[in-house]
């Protein structure tokens, strides 16, 4: 739909940070990707689709924010030293946040495609997308959502074992 | 009429173990083989070992059972054996490649676990352990659901010692209560590294907000143990070996070894009090 374009419109170059594995530091990998390539002068935005164990906040120190919405969708949260990274994830979205989120399978895709199209991302040059270990509903809806957009590619992230 | 095939299939296995995480790569898989491995030393002991990570099924590797077959009978599919008394079986063994990617969604990753539970003939079993896929998704409520057929004596939780980890750890543990399962205790795996060298104690993983300790003690929560890290632990995964064998000395091995013991003492104590019931 127009509307959801529109929140991808502005965005250049979307990078997907994926494993397969778990604990090989995917967030940490996209923690670090955003904040290069920020102090590389770009302009940069998270996407946090791990539902069941979201990490972004935390390792980016907003853990306790809480998460708005205007007319063109979420307002994401900006981080980073100067607050220029913009940040969704679900994890803004818990109550608490020791709240496990024990959704199937139908309801996770839902939500994830809410997050890819509604998120007021703005003007961005890359958009990191940090997701969960598997090959499995997250993966497949993200990339769904993703393809009409400006899908750059992956970053596989592994251990030596 | 599913239940009851659920119920009739499962019947035959005593004591049922969930090894569970929310985290992923926090040592979930090592320790479920570890543990079957352990109980299985016992050659009185006839242990089954499930692994129900459709998308990373670790344990045929960590089994030494890579490019095994599952077979077929008249009485359902049969495990694959490692020892006479240790069994396994993995969504691994039905790939043609071991790369091939398993890209489901839930309801057909659900269908796959409810098969395993109805059509695997397990035979007898003391000890069903369960090695689950990190998160609190569709593979972990169809467990529970499935195997409220039988009983779960419980969970075991593992973790590293780092906020990252522990932030999951706590969410699985609200998991388990909220689905009414048990929880047998968390490990701490990972739990600083002695240099075989110089003897130093470092911590690999810095326990910045008090470790599994601190999160049990909050969460009144037994804790069965910490695990050290030890690189040979990795290698035998890697090669299918147990690392127990391989690594006898290892102030890791011990720690597994008593945290084995506990679970086993857990749930022979739960199965008296159960029969007190009766």
């Amino acid at each position: 739909t127009p509307a959801e374009r529109a929140n991808l419109a502005g965005v250049r170059h979307i990078v997907l940070v994926l494993s397969g594995k778990g604990g090989v530091g995917k967030s940490t990998l996209s923690t670090e990707l955003a904040l290069a390539l920020r102090q590389a002068g770009k302009r940069v935005g998270i996407l946090d689709v791990d539902l069941c164990g979201p990490s972004i906040p935390r390792m980016l120190r907003v853990q306790d924010s809480a998460v708005h919405q205007c007319d063109s969708g979420w307002v994401p949260v900006f981080v980073g030293q100067d607050k220029a990274i913009a940040l969704m994830s679900i994890g803004f979205l818990l109550e608490r946040p020791d709240d496990a989120v024990v959704w199937r399978g139908p309801k996770k895709n839902a939500l994830i495609k809410q997050f890819v199209t509604d998120v007021a991302w703005g003007e961005l040059d890359f958009l990191i997308v940090d997701t969960p270990p598997g090959t499995s509903d997250e993966h497949i809806s993200t990339v769904e959502a993703l393809r009409p957009h400006q899908l750059l590619g992956a970053v596989l992230v592994t251990t030596p074992q | 009429a599913e239940a009851a095939e659920l119920r009739a299939r499962l019947r035959a296995v005593r004591h049922t173990v969930l090894v569970l995480s929310g985290k992923g790569g926090v040592g979930k898989s090592t320790f479920s083989a570890l543990l079957a491995h352990g109980l299985a030393a016992d050659e009185t002991k006839q242990v089954a070992l499930l692994d129900i990570d459709i998308c990373g099924p670790s344990i045929p590797k960590i089994m030494g059972l890579e490019g095994e077959q599952v077979h077929q009978s008249g009485s359902g599919w049969s495990p694959v054996y490692v020892e006479e008394n240790l069994g396994v079986m993995s969504v691994g063994f039905l790939l043609s490649s071991p790369d091939d990617a398993v890209i489901w969604r839930g309801p057909k990753k659900n269908g796959l676990i409810k098969q395993f539970l109805r059509d695997v003939d397990w035979g007898e079993v003391d000890y069903l352990i369960v090695d689950t896929p990190p998160g609190t998704s569709d593979e972990h409520l169809s467990i529970v659901q499935y195997l409220s057929a039988t009983h779960i004596d419980g969970a075991v939780i593992v973790t590293t010692p780092q906020e990252v980890s522990l932030q999951d750890v706590r969410k699985e543990i609200n998991f388990c209560r909220k689905v009414k399962l048990p929880i047998i205790g968390v490990v701490e795996n990972m739990s600083g590294f002695v240099c075989p060298k110089c003897k130093n104690e470092s911590q690999i993983f810095p326990p910045t907000t008090g470790g599994a300790e601190k999160m049990c003690q909050n969460l009144s929560v037994s804790l069965l143990g910490k695990v050290p890290l030890d690189p040979q632990i990795g290698k035998s995964c890697d090669s299918g070996q147990s690392f127990l064998a391989e690594a006898p000395e290892s102030p890791a091995t011990l720690s597994y070894r008593n945290i084995i013991q506990r679970i086993q003492e857990y749930c022979e104590q739960h199965h008296l009090q159960e029969e007190k019931i009766m």
